[in-house]
């Protein structure tokens, strides 16, 4: 290991299709881990802020989920769901969750009273002042929120390679097993990207969403 | 069939205790390896810390140094630990350190470093303004000031950081075991490779524990350091979603 050189650039040409092909797994880990997490998340805080007894309640666990170190939930949940895709979804869910919860109720709780009499006054209602007042305006803490989430899964993703999962996790593990650090450095800048992509990503998403905010910039 | 799996469940806790009883002492044992892992974490934090908390204090009394503050916590937060731990190595050996103990070290001081110093930045520099002029007008110095006002004022800020950056090094130590050092990873990388579930079980039982314990403790320690006065319901996750948000 002394004497190679950080990366070979000859290994990565040779292995275009693998890269492509642990992107691909990358990507579909945390696509199903953050959508998952996401709808769970809007449950639990719909159930939190009506009831909001349970708010103290729901955080708490989710922080314990949060606090358990990833390797260690995979070794709880490996004797009862086998080394499968299943095992690193649940853990990979159960880390997005303390971050979307916080987000979204703080997003929510956020909306100004004042805008919500105003709303009020021009006849919103339930249902419509839900979705069309007080959503919108929560929508920058909301994709906050998601973006910390996705940011953190995939960087979770590498772990799951000691559970045969792993996207890019796999080329790191291997290269470790190998003492070639080609293929560890390959894994963790493919890694870095894809999670500064994502985030790129999601920071369009929410200019898309939110199209009045763009107006208050200076020109 | 349902009474089979409760059959199973508890035959498998038995030999989960049996595991643990019968692995208790020696090198290799649950003692030494639990002892492993809170002395390598503890001194790779206090290393951590030595480095980020004066680096923060300094630049945040002197406002400057945002962008590198909000970065870094960014950056640390996008490289995965595993990838810290792996490419800890082979620096490790170019460093003619080799296996063990110091790329594990390293990974875990490079890991602790982003949250402590961005904190310590943050807390320092968000000092009220009219409270920092006003130890001015009393004639304090730079060096008085930081000490005697926006230090104090800072430390639930920067314990905070403390806090995530330790419970970040014990959960990380666990990867140590990929990389020749032994801790409690220990089990849970052997019990995968040998397939041994008890063993994986009992390793990820013991992580989360002390993972626990860790944060038990922050939670005294906050309420025994923090100057009464300053007390506010703050945890660790809450001062991470206010930096990405």
């Amino acid at each position: 290991m002394e004497d190679q050189p950080f990366i070979r650039w000859s290994w990565v040409l040779d292995n275009l299709d693998d890269i492509w092909q642990r992107t691909v797994e990358h990507l579909t880990l945390t696509v199903i881990a953050v959508a998952v997490g996401f709808v769970m998340a809007v449950g639990l805080s719909l159930i939190a802020r009506r009831y909001r007894r349970t708010y103290g309640p729901i955080t708490w666990t989710a922080g314990v989920i949060y606090t358990i170190p990833s390797l260690a939930l995979f070794a709880f949940l490996v004797p009862i769901t086998g080394l499968t895709t299943l095992t690193a979804e649940i853990g990979l869910v159960g880390y997005t969750l303390l971050i979307l919860i916080r987000n979204i109720v703080a997003g929510l709780d956020g909306v100004s009273p004042t805008v919500k009499e105003a709303a009020a006054g021009m006849g919103y209602t339930g249902r419509r002042m839900f979705l069309e007042v007080e959503v919108p305006l929560a929508l920058p803490v909301i994709i906050a929120g998601v973006r910390i989430a996705t940011v953190t899964t995939i960087g979770l993703v590498t772990v799951t390679a000691l559970i045969g999962q792993g996207g890019y996790g796999k080329f790191i593990l291997s290269g470790l097993n190998r003492f070639f650090t080609t293929e560890i450095v390959v894994g963790a800048v493919l890694s870095v990207i894809l999670a500064v992509v994502a985030d790129l990503a999601l920071v369009g998403l929410e200019r898309l969403l939110t199209p009045w905010s763009r107006r208050k910039a200076p020109a | 069939m349902v009474a089979a799996e409760g059959a199973g469940m508890i035959d498998f806790l038995g030999d989960v205790l049996a595991f643990m009883t019968d692995n208790l002492w020696g090198t290799t044992g649950i003692a030494n390896r639990l002892w492993e892992h809170i002395q390598l974490s503890a001194f790779a934090t206090a290393v951590a810390s030595a480095l980020a908390i004066p680096a923060g204090l300094t630049l945040g009394h002197l406002r400057r140094g945002g962008v590198i503050a909000v970065s870094a916590v960014n950056i640390g937060r996008a490289i995965p630990s595993f990838a810290i731990v792996a490419l800890a190595l082979p620096i490790s050996i170019r460093l003619g350190l080799g296996l063990g103990f110091w790329p594990t070290f390293l990974a875990l001081v490079a890991l602790a470093l982003p949250p402590m110093f961005t904190n310590t930045y943050t807390g320092v520099s968000e000092v009220d303004p009219a409270i920092v002029e006003a130890g001015r007008g009393m004639g304090l110095s730079g060096r008085r000031l930081l000490g005697a006002v926006e230090f104090p004022m800072a430390s639930p800020v920067i314990l905070a950081g403390v806090r995530i950056s330790t419970v970040q090094v014990v959960a990380t130590a666990t990867l140590g075991a990929l990389v020749g050092w032994g801790g409690l990873g220990r089990f849970i990388i052997d019990g995968f490779a040998q397939q041994d579930n008890v063993e994986v079980f009992v390793g990820g039982l013991l992580v989360a524990l002390l993972a626990i314990a860790v944060e038990i403790v922050f939670e005294g320690l906050e309420r025994w350091v923090i100057p009464a006065g300053l007390r506010r319901p703050t945890s660790p996750e809450e001062s991470l979603v206010a930096v990405g948000a």
